[in-house]
């Protein structure tokens, strides 16, 4: 992030100046957030920032100091004299902050009067990202600090937009979950999952072979990147039903090679695998395509409890079995040859 | 007097007796649960609501409420199995830390 001493008018403030480029390493720590390196270090210095050279009259922005928020935001201000009021959100983006309280009415009141924003301009208004609005009663910041809460467009793209016209569009409002952003959502979910796979694959390759070791890493894209990226393409709502369906046609191949398989194994050993990966596969997808539930803006609480009570227990029983189906063709040395 | 609004999907609740129709929920709703109407908002489109709990925070009477939390499998998974309250972002992760 590129930071430097302002020589404007608030400069007795002692406001620091924030480009709208985003530098090398900018890109370079998005990349590590993308992918769950130091997960709670891409944090940006809570308080207020100076964009531009702005004035008393110049729009206030409030945004969370993870940097992926905060950089979302500056990026989108060329052009813009205004200032950026960075919540204290522990290093968390927006919208789960807004859940958990800490982009908050309290926080907002208190960085409002840490940064003597009634000194700094001369109107009552604060621009907050819409998806903040869980977390914020305007109402009451109004009445504590005098200033009233704006809610901008859900993404900041639409911010240029938003100061033109000084009003969201119902488009501009509704939350998407396009392509792009499901497959961006992907690292995170599979670099927390990868390193256990690559050592059940690798367990699995040396007591069993290359293609039960290769059927635990298939299951895991199954569940955590097929099913997120082909989430709209794939029928049944609810997510795990989404990760069991993907998860059968991985698993299909899987039980065909066995089933097809040139060699002399007896039919039941056959039988026996093909019907471990046609249990194991689709439990795993569904499970961590249900995990996926907490990446996305459109899943509700009492939804995903109820499809935990709908599905988990059916994917328990099917690991179960799966795996003390497996563990008995590899202990009675039942290989596929 | 209004029926009170409900909906099998979730826990949104709508006392339109109750609504000042002040918009604010149109506006933070990111899922166009609601639309203007002529005297009280109107609720047009109730499953959608996903229990983020924008709408009752930013009303100023008592004309909304909701069960609010988010739909991620992985803390609700973690508050049974380690009790306490609803949590309000993903539980601890398999590296202690917090998710986003």
């Amino acid at each position: 992030m590129s930071v430097t001493d302002t020589p404007a008018a608030v400069a007795r403030h002692e406001i620091k100046t924030v480009t709208t480029d985003l530098s090398l390493n900018d890109h370079l720590d998005h990349f590590l957030a993308r992918f769950a390196c130091n997960r709670m270090g891409h944090k940006v210095t809570p308080g207020l920032y100076a964009v531009g050279l702005p004035a008393d009259d110049s729009p206030v922005f409030v945004t969370a100091n993870y940097t992926l928020s905060f950089d979302a935001l500056r990026k989108n201000l060329s052009n813009l004299n205004c200032y950026i009021l960075v919540l204290d959100t522990k290093g968390v983006n927006v919208w789960c902050a807004a859940g958990e309280g800490t982009f908050g009415t309290d926080e907002l009141v208190r960085r409002v009067e840490a940064a003597s924003l009634y000194d700094l301009v001369n109107h009552k208004k604060l621009i907050l990202p819409q998806l903040g609005a869980p977390g914020i009663v305007a109402h009451e910041v109004k009445k504590r600090t005098g200033f009233k809460v704006l809610y901008g467009p859900v993404r900041a793209c639409d911010i240029a937009e938003y100061m033109k016209t000084g009003t969201a569009t119902e488009e501009m409002r509704r939350v998407r979950f396009p392509f792009y952003d499901r497959l961006i959502l992907t690292p995170v979910e599979l670099v927390l999952v990868l390193p256990y796979v690559f050592i059940v694959a690798a367990v699995l390759y040396f007591v069993a072979g290359p293609v039960p070791a290769f059927s635990a890493v298939a299951a895991v894209l199954a569940g955590a990147f097929l099913t997120p990226v082909l989430l709209p393409l794939i029928p049944f709502r609810d997510f795990s039903a989404k990760g069991f369906f993907v998860g059968v046609l991985v698993a299909v191949p899987f039980a065909l090679l066995a089933l097809l398989a040139d060699c002399c194994s007896h039919l039941w050993v056959k039988i026996g695998w093909a019907t471990a990966y046609l249990l194991l596969i689709p439990a795993v997808s569904a499970f961590l395509a249900l995990n996926f539930t907490g990446s996305t803006t459109f899943t509700s609480m009492s939804g995903v409890k109820r499809e935990i009570f709908k599905y988990t227990r059916v994917m328990a029983y099917m690991f179960g079995t799966g795996l003390l189906l497996m563990i008995f063709l590899i202990v009675s040395g039942a290989f596929l040859r | 007097m209004s029926d009170i609004v409900t909906h099998e999907d979730n826990t949104l609740v709508y006392r339109p007796d109750d609504c000042v129709n002040c918009g604010m929920c149109i506006e933070v709703c990111p899922h166009a649960v609601f639309a203007p109407g002529e005297r009280v908002v109107n609720v047009v489109r109730h499953s959608s609501c996903m229990e983020c709990g924008a709408c009752v925070m930013n009303c100023p009477t008592t004309a909304l409420a909701v069960e609010a939390g988010v739909g991620c499998a992985e803390a609700l998974i973690w508050q049974a199995i380690k009790g306490g309250d609803a949590p309000a972002c993903c539980g601890p992760s398999v590296k202690g830390e917090t998710c986003c």
